[in-house]
């Protein structure tokens, strides 16, 4: 099966057999190597299916070869919804190389090239303020460099990413634990849509697969597998982020972990990782250049270009791209810019703090929330409803 | 032989004249109540039969009829035994129909004779009061209130006997055995029992209170458990401004028809009402039958504290919404509608999520979805009137060993005072008397940033941290922060506080999209 009609014939078929109960990626490509082509699947006797499977599987077979093949494929053709199944060129060569590579992946919008450079972030959904802004800032540098973003569009890290990697004019996919044609979370309705428009949503679930919780271990394998390195930004000891940076180590993905606090419970997990040897990310910049020289180095040039330059700033010493603002602050709101930090408090515990600095603690509830908007209208603080943190680092 | 009383009655807030009239007439022996007179009024025949002959009066044998005019309105009440009374011993021809000139009297009477308390007295005498009734018998345990209003004679009966021995004396002997009140006892506030000095830091808390307080403006404290929230709360009266003779008449009379007014006389304190939170909107709104005062308006001049706010169920807290607008509450009913006053200082106090420590990421683990479902239970409608949301910190135990005495209640009351007294010059001649009152349309007529506050306020909408319809709040709160600065100007640091009050709210509407 080499010719592009000869696969598009095919597809409806290949639809219908990615949909039989109980036939996993890997049966399923069998079949596909033994008959042929999907519709030799769906035309097959009973006796030389048996022959290739056992016999519970072959009642799941018969059953789902009385089904219509057609009616299901055009209305997923209706909603732009394309299946890609793993003979077709378009399919992503490094899913092929995973362990339990899927049959065939679900996309609206589109799928990631093969010499696309690409990274995964992933984390909590109950992520931190300093989550968010560490999320957002890796994912904007990424995108900035044409290194694709990849997550599973969850809230929390994984939608803070996406939105930051569109927002920088880069290109993001997500890979969903339910049909392509449902927007999971539903709050995340903007996003979806924006991601269909200039990159792509996957799932190796058909459409109109409700999302159920156990379908979502088996799609992180995928947010991995698509991947050339896994960005952990916050993890809690126990957590699903930890199944995607297993099945990352599994698959041979790189994994880059940036570390927390040792008091925050959202970065045990990181910590932990960094502890049993995982790449350290300290800042966009850095962990760009070490993947263009290990992973990305046979990458082919023009994708290099953009990362080359980017190298040279590092080497000049700005390691936080972006992040370092030399703006010039009056010595009181130094003093207040020091006691304030990523996690966000109460205007009460910042008067606590600065009855104990010298020149703060002369000013009266009204002056410090002056200097303190003073410095929210300059872009440094962010106001979480009455609970107020550092917007970017100082 | 016939005659008439002097007496009163209560429909919703409003009191009005009756005129009880008495005959007795040659017929049958039988005692007719006629009048619109509600179950409890037609019950008077037989209190009064049994409490007269019981003091050894005995009735005539003969057709008693009484008569309650206006005899279109439905009379409701005990109050009305004293008069039917009194109407009856003149019949007998026991003193002349003189004696009963400019004389109203109001009681409810017991089987032995005894006179007993009767609910809205207060309204009742003012009105007559206006109808230029000048002297009024009422049961003992009303006098004081009674005598709260000024220009009048109180004689408070303990029995019906008393009434005789008033109705026969002449003017000296009245006057040495029924000594007029003429000065109800005042109770000294309960200053110095709760006061602001026994709440450790809280410094924002405390002066957001002050604030809220000074300009009668909405309040909400958010924070962790063990906070001190309610503590800070309790003692927002303490700082209040004390109520004026107007306002004390306003809110004892309704305390009066609710028949809540406990001491000798009248309200002295503002009131400070702490609900339940099982509360049902009817005893919020009021309600019942025939309608009475609920807690809304028996919190009027004064505090409405809802603890734990979200747990309210959400038909009480709708009811909110029309008395925070219009500061009164209106009641139907198929035989009429009523309007009560409830002009009331909300007061709320709430957890920030349903563990309580956002955003504590340690202690918290609170999905944004459960926080979400938790602050989506106080409406928009109701958020959109409360003009503060303040956060209050956790105290740690070290915080309380080393906190020194904050500033105590008569400090930040004077600040307070100051604050009322700049308004009140400012407002004079208008319907308003707190900032907090003032409609959107007419925030621009009183409030004015100077030219630095205008760039501040332009530079604050750019970082997004005010949106058009914040505006006329943090216009309205920096009014009340200047005041309490003493400034007549509204300056950088006066707008920063109120953006700072108002900046909670943004954690309701964007519940943090991510």
């Amino acid at each position: 099966m080499q010719k592009k009609e000869e696969i598009q014939a095919q597809q409806p078929f290949a639809h219908w057999l990615n949909r039989v109960e109980g036939i996993g990626g890997a049966w399923a490509r069998r079949l596909v190597e033994v008959f042929g082509t999907p519709e030799e699947v769906y035309r097959a006797s009973e006796k030389s299916l048996l022959a290739v499977v056992g016999s519970s599987r072959l009642e799941e077979l018969l059953k789902a070869q009385k089904n219509e093949v057609y009616e299901a494929y055009e209305s997923m053709e209706r909603d732009n919804i394309v299946f890609i199944p793993c003979y077709h060129p378009d399919y992503p060569k490094r899913l092929l190389q995973i362990p339990d590579s899927p049959f065939g992946v679900y996309v609206k919008g589109r799928v990631l090239k093969d010499c696309e450079r690409s990274v995964a972030i992933v984390g909590a959904r109950n992520c931190s303020a300093y989550g968010r802004y560490v999320a957002d800032a890796f994912a904007r540098e990424l995108a900035k460099e044409g290194v694709a973003v990849i997550s599973g569009m969850a809230k929390g890290i994984d939608g803070v990413a996406q939105n930051g990697a569109l927002a920088a004019g880069g290109r993001t996919y997500a890979v969903l634990g339910c049909g392509v044609d449902i927007c999971y979370p539903a709050s995340h309705e903007r996003l979806y849509e924006e991601i269909c428009r200039t990159g792509g949503v996957l799932s190796t679930y058909p459409p109109k697969t409700a999302p159920t919780p156990k379908l979502f271990p088996p799609r992180n394998r995928i947010i991995s597998g698509l991947s050339d390195a896994v960005l952990v930004v916050e993890a809690r000891q126990k957590s699903g982020t930890l199944i995607t940076v297993d099945m990352a180590l599994e698959q041979g993905r790189e994994v880059y972990v940036v570390p927390g606090r040792i008091t925050d419970r959202l970065s045990d997990g990181c910590n932990r990782l960094l502890l049993q040897g995982a790449g350290m990310a300290i800042s966009p910049a850095q962990m760009i250049k070490e993947l263009s020289e290990t992973v990305w180095r046979s990458c082919p040039q023009e994708a290099q270009d953009g990362a080359d330059s980017r190298v040279k700033d590092v080497a000049a010493g700005n390691t936080e791209t972006g992040i370092t603002a030399a703006e010039k602050y009056s010595g009181q709101e130094k003093a207040l810019l020091s006691l304030l930090d990523f996690y966000p408090i109460s205007m009460e515990q910042i008067y606590i703090m600065a009855q104990n600095e010298k020149l703060l603690c002369g000013l009266k509830l009204p002056q410090l929330m002056e200097l303190l908007l003073k410095l929210i209208a300059r872009g440094m603080v962010a106001d979480e409803g009455g609970y107020y943190g550092l917007k970017k680092p100082i | 032989m016939f005659s008439a009383v002097n007496t009163g009655g209560i429909r919703g807030m409003d009191a009005y004249p009756v005129r009880v009239e008495v005959d007795l007439s040659r017929g049958l022996p039988c005692f007719e109540l006629v009048g619109s007179a509600g179950n409890e009024v037609k019950e008077a025949r037989e209190r009064v039969q049994i409490a007269l002959k019981n003091e050894g009066v005995a009735l005539p044998v003969s057709k008693i009829t009484v008569n309650l005019s206006p005899a279109d309105i439905r009379k409701e009440g005990t109050g009305y035994d004293l008069p039917i009374a009194a109407g009856l011993l003149a019949c007998m021809g026991m003193f002349p129909a003189s004696a009963f000139q400019n004389t109203a009297f109001l009681g409810e009477l017991a089987l032995n004779g005894e006179v007993r308390r009767i609910n809205g007295v207060l309204p009742i005498v003012i009105a007559l009061k206006k109808a230029g009734i000048d002297i009024f018998l009422v049961p003992a345990a009303n006098a004081g209130e009674c005598a709260a209003v000024p220009g009048i004679r109180t004689v408070g009966l303990k029995s019906v006997r008393e009434l005789i021995d008033y109705l026969k004396a002449d003017e000296a002997e009245r006057c040495r055995c029924f000594p007029p009140y003429t000065k109800w006892k005042t109770e000294k506030a309960e200053a110095g029992k709760k006061d602001f000095a026994q709440v450790c830091g809280q410094e924002s808390a405390k002066r957001a209170a002050e604030v809220a307080a000074a300009g009668f403006h909405h309040l909400m404290l958010a924070g962790a458990p063990g906070t001190g929230k309610t503590m800070i709360a309790e003692r927002i009266p303490g700082i209040l401004p004390p109520m004026s003779e107007e306002e004390k008449l306003e809110v004892s009379a309704i305390y009066s028809i609710a028949g809540k007014l406990e001491s000798e006389g009248l309200m002295e304190n503002r009131p400070f009402l702490a609900p339940h939170h099982t509360v049902s909107p009817q005893a919020m709104a009021g309600g019942g039958r025939i309608p009475r005062p609920g807690l809304l308006s028996l919190a009027h001049r004064g505090i409405l504290f809802l603890d734990e706010m979200p747990e309210f169920s959400s038909a009480v807290l709708e009811v909110l919404r029309q008395p925070m607008e219009e500061r009164r509450v209106h009641i139907d009913r198929s035989h009429g509608s009523y309007t009560y006053p409830a002009d009331f200082m909300l007061v709320c106090a709430m957890n920030p999520c349903p563990c309580g420590y956002f955003p504590d990421r340690n202690r918290c683990n609170c999905s944004p979805a459960d926080i979400r479902r938790y602050l989506g239970r106080i409406s928009g409608p109701i958020l959109d009137r409360i003009d503060m949301i303040t956060e209050a910190a956790p105290v740690a135990v070290k915080d309380l060993y080393e906190a020194k005495a904050g500033e105590d209640t008569d400090t930040i009351r004077q600040r307070v005072l100051q604050a009322r007294e700049r308004q009140q010059f400012r407002y004079r001649g208008s319907r308003y008397r707190f900032n907090g009152e003032l409609p959107g349309s007419e925030v621009k007529k009183y409030c004015f940033p100077t030219f630095d506050g205008q760039r501040f306020l332009e530079q604050m909408e750019e970082a997004g941290q005010i949106s058009a319809r914040a505006f006329h709040k943090i216009l309205r709160l920096a009014r009340t922060t200047a005041d309490l600065a003493g400034s007549e100007e509204i300056g950088q640091a006066h707008l920063a506080e109120a953006i700072c009050y108002n900046s909670g709210r943004r954690r309701f509407w964007n519940q943090m999209a991510m």
